[in-house]
């Protein structure tokens, strides 16, 4: 894992003692509130429906135990017990009250973290495969490409002012678990004819009221040359980007309106003048980052015959990957106990999480954007103790990647731009589902919802998503079928008018019965289904009073 | 009126000659010898003006707003593409945008007097400027 460098520790400090100094001149009026807030974003604080938000960077979602035990004393000293594990593979507490952030600031310092560019019109926190240096699949650990990015972003003092918010993903597996084409860039790790290793770039992607896939840029990038590029990219779009309507300021409508063909021009123009002006990047610095990612050294121990008990087999079957090393797995934690609250976690389960961590994980864990705490490093034998204490501790759901296993976004509970609920829908579509069995007949099935249009809960890249809007006064609630996060990232169909809020679930409930009434076999699952069959039969289960009109 | 504001603090205002749009120089006004300089609104291209590089003492950046950020890109790129003269960047700009300005080559601030009482000298003064950063050190030769 990556070691904060005594720079590093000094840059944090020094911007908790800028933020200590930025608070204290908006108290005394040398700040505005409008001056005033840009500056709390940039550093992570939102003023939210109820209370002010303070939303925690974990870059690309890797922290160890001794970081997991901090949130979790935030979390009971300023907090009221708990944090939300975001979308974007960080972590937020609800509840802060703002003379208190100087001190919440400080206590992340302490353990290398911080609140930085997590909000505001910079370039966001970068996100990566939450099994990066740890899946069968990876070509390449893409963490140590993160690395370079989050201390090439950090600060920039080209791009603070950007148009709008700036995403960055990074994978280093075929099969990409980053949703990096929803990104404003998305970096896929892949190896040209000659065996050298380098990107894919692809820029414009995003959700939010335009979701658009993004496209490719580069297909392919000599790994020297990111940062060259990046800065390439950034300033097109710093100068370029529109700054007359919020709306539609993210660099997908600038490729949108000007093409592809024609910004890439733009951009490659701008990239071959900074590779004569830019200095190579330092390769000392890339050689401390790559091997501070090197690989744990494995436990050699021999893999004992795991349980055979229905409990441990389902969790087996759905909560543990494919690890790169066959004596040991990737463990998948679900927050989404049936009828929780997805991603909330309490700072006691912090506290289990960060004590398995250190013991059975080489002192790594990871937050996913699905909203769950993977262990990625797990002897197989280990299994059964680590299983044991998640069930405990009220972590041990077998529902990974199955209809309970739902991202929301906080919608009106918490969320100031929120024009419906999401959290009580997802718990009771869980509550609707509750029997695990039930569950693992159904297969995989990914119900993403949003409770607004800017999509934090990636409702179009659900395999069914829901989105909730404000129809005059009432929650209404749309649904998108056939969405797609991953290397085949499809943008989700509306299926028709939205269901208030109590006809939602049970809609979800005749689309799921809809589908185990027409798949072929249980191999296929809900998406191969709506694909083979399209709209149409999910629709009269969803209308069926339209149906019953027309005959 | 307006203060100035370089690494210093509030400054008099050094520098005097004739300060004209770009357009001036784009359709070839007569443009004096010496002690002339741009004001270079932001949606404007850096390539186009560097046939005038050696005969700028001074190019004026306006910022129509603190979160407008496109002067930062205009200025970097000034300086990249080999201007040595003087940037001056114009209009509304927060004390906490200082060491980014200064970072991309912009030498220094003018803003409103009102703005200057609120944002007092000290404020401006006590903004730290470390000698290195990220950006630098990945960069470094």
């Amino acid at each position: 894992m990556y070691s904060y460098s005594n720079f590093d520790a000094d840059f944090v400090r020094s911007r908790v003692e800028e933020f200590k100094g930025q608070v204290a001149r908006r108290l005394d009026g040398s700040l505005t509130e409008d001056e005033f807030k840009p500056l709390r974003l940039m550093n992570g604080l939102y003023l939210q429906l109820h209370a002010y938000m303070l939303r925690v960077a974990i870059p690309y979602g890797t922290l160890n135990g001794a970081q997991m035990h901090q949130l979790a004393y935030i979390a009971d000293t300023w907090d009221k017990g708990y944090g939300h594990f975001t979308t974007r593979q960080n972590i937020q507490f609800n509840w802060p009250k703002l003379q208190d952030v100087p001190a919440i600031l400080d206590a992340l310092a302490d353990v290398s973290m911080h609140a930085i560019q997590t909000s505001g019109n910079c370039i966001r926190n970068v996100t990566a495969d939450h099994f990066a240096g740890a899946a069968a699949d990876e070509i390449e650990d893409p963490r140590p490409t993160a690395e370079l990015i989050r201390q090439w972003s950090t600060d920039h003092p080209e791009f603070a002012y950007l148009p709008r918010k700036f995403k960055v993903a990074v994978t280093g597996a075929p099969h990409d678990r980053a949703v990096t084409k929803a990104h404003d860039i998305g970096l896929r790790m892949v190896r040209n004819d000659a065996g050298e290793p380098g990107y894919e770039v692809v820029i414009g992607g995003g959700l939010g009221r335009t979701p658009m896939v993004g496209k490719v840029v580069r297909d392919f990038l000599p790994r020297a040359d990111l940062l060259a590029y990046l800065e390439a990219i950034l300033q097109v779009y710093n100068l370029s980007g529109r700054r007359d309507n919020k709306y539609k300021a993210r660099i997908k409508i600038l490729v949108h309106e000007t093409g592809l063909e024609e910004l890439k021009a733009k951009i490659e123009a701008v990239f071959a003048r900074n590779q004569t002006l830019l200095e190579p990047v330092d390769a000392g610095i890339v050689a401390r980052i790559a091997a501070d990612f090197a690989e744990p050294t494995w436990v050699r121990k021999p893999v004992v015959d795991l349980p055979t008990d229905v409990g441990f087999r389902a969790w087996f079957d759905t909560n543990t990957a494919a690890h790169k090393n066959p004596d040991y797995a990737i463990v998948t934690v679900s927050t989404k106990a049936i009828g929780a609250t997805p991603g909330d976690v309490t700072s006691a389960q912090m506290r289990v999480l960060a004590d398995l961590g250190e013991q059975y994980s080489h002192d790594e864990l990871r937050i996913s954007h699905e909203q769950n705490v993977i262990l990625p490093h797990v002897h197989k034998s280990d299994l059964p103790a680590v299983y044991a204490s998640l069930k405990a501790a009220g972590l041990g759901t077998s529902n990974i990647g199955l209809i309970s296993d739902i991202i929301a976004c906080p919608g009106m509970d918490y969320c100031a731009l929120a024009t419906a609920r999401s959290i009580p829908v997802a718990q009771e579509i869980s509550n609707a589902f509750e029997d695990l069995a039930v569950q693992h007949d159904i297969g995989e099935l990914k119900i993403k919802i949003s409770g607004c249009i800017n999509a934090c809960g990636h409702h179009h890249v659900g395999h069914i998503g829901i989105l909730g809007l404000d129809k005059a006064g009432v929650e209404s609630y749309q649904i998108t079928l056939g969405g797609d996060g991953t290397e085949t990232t499809t943008i989700g169909e509306r299926a028709g008018p939205g269901f208030a809020y109590d006809e939602i679930v049970p809609a979800v409930e005749r689309l799921v019965e809809a589908y185990l009434g027409l798949r072929e076999d249980e191999t296929e699952t809900f998406l191969a289904a709506y694909r083979r069959v399209g709209m149409a039969p999910f629709k009269s289960a969803l209308y069926p009073e339209v149906v019953a009109n027309a005959a | 009126m307006t203060q100035v504001i370089d690494r210093s603090g509030f400054v008099q205002d050094t520098w005097s000659g004739t300060l004209l749009p770009f357009e001036a120089f784009w359709t070839g006004q007569d443009i004096p010898e010496t002690g002339v300089g741009v004001i270079f609104e932001a949606d404007s291209d850096p390539f186009d003006l560097q046939p005038w590089f050696e005969r700028l003492e001074i190019v004026v950046i306006p910022f129509g707003s603190s979160a407008d950020g496109r002067g930062f890109s205009l200025a970097r790129q000034l300086r990249q593409l080999g201007f040595t003269g003087r940037i001056r960047a114009r209009g509304h700009l927060l004390v906490d945008q200082f060491r980014a300005a200064l970072r991309v080559g912009i030498d220094e601030l003018e803003i409103s007097d009102e703005h200057a009482a609120r944002m007092t000298e000290d404020q401006w003064t006590s903004v730290p400027l470390p000698q290195t950063s990220y950006q630098k050190m990945l960069n470094a030769a």
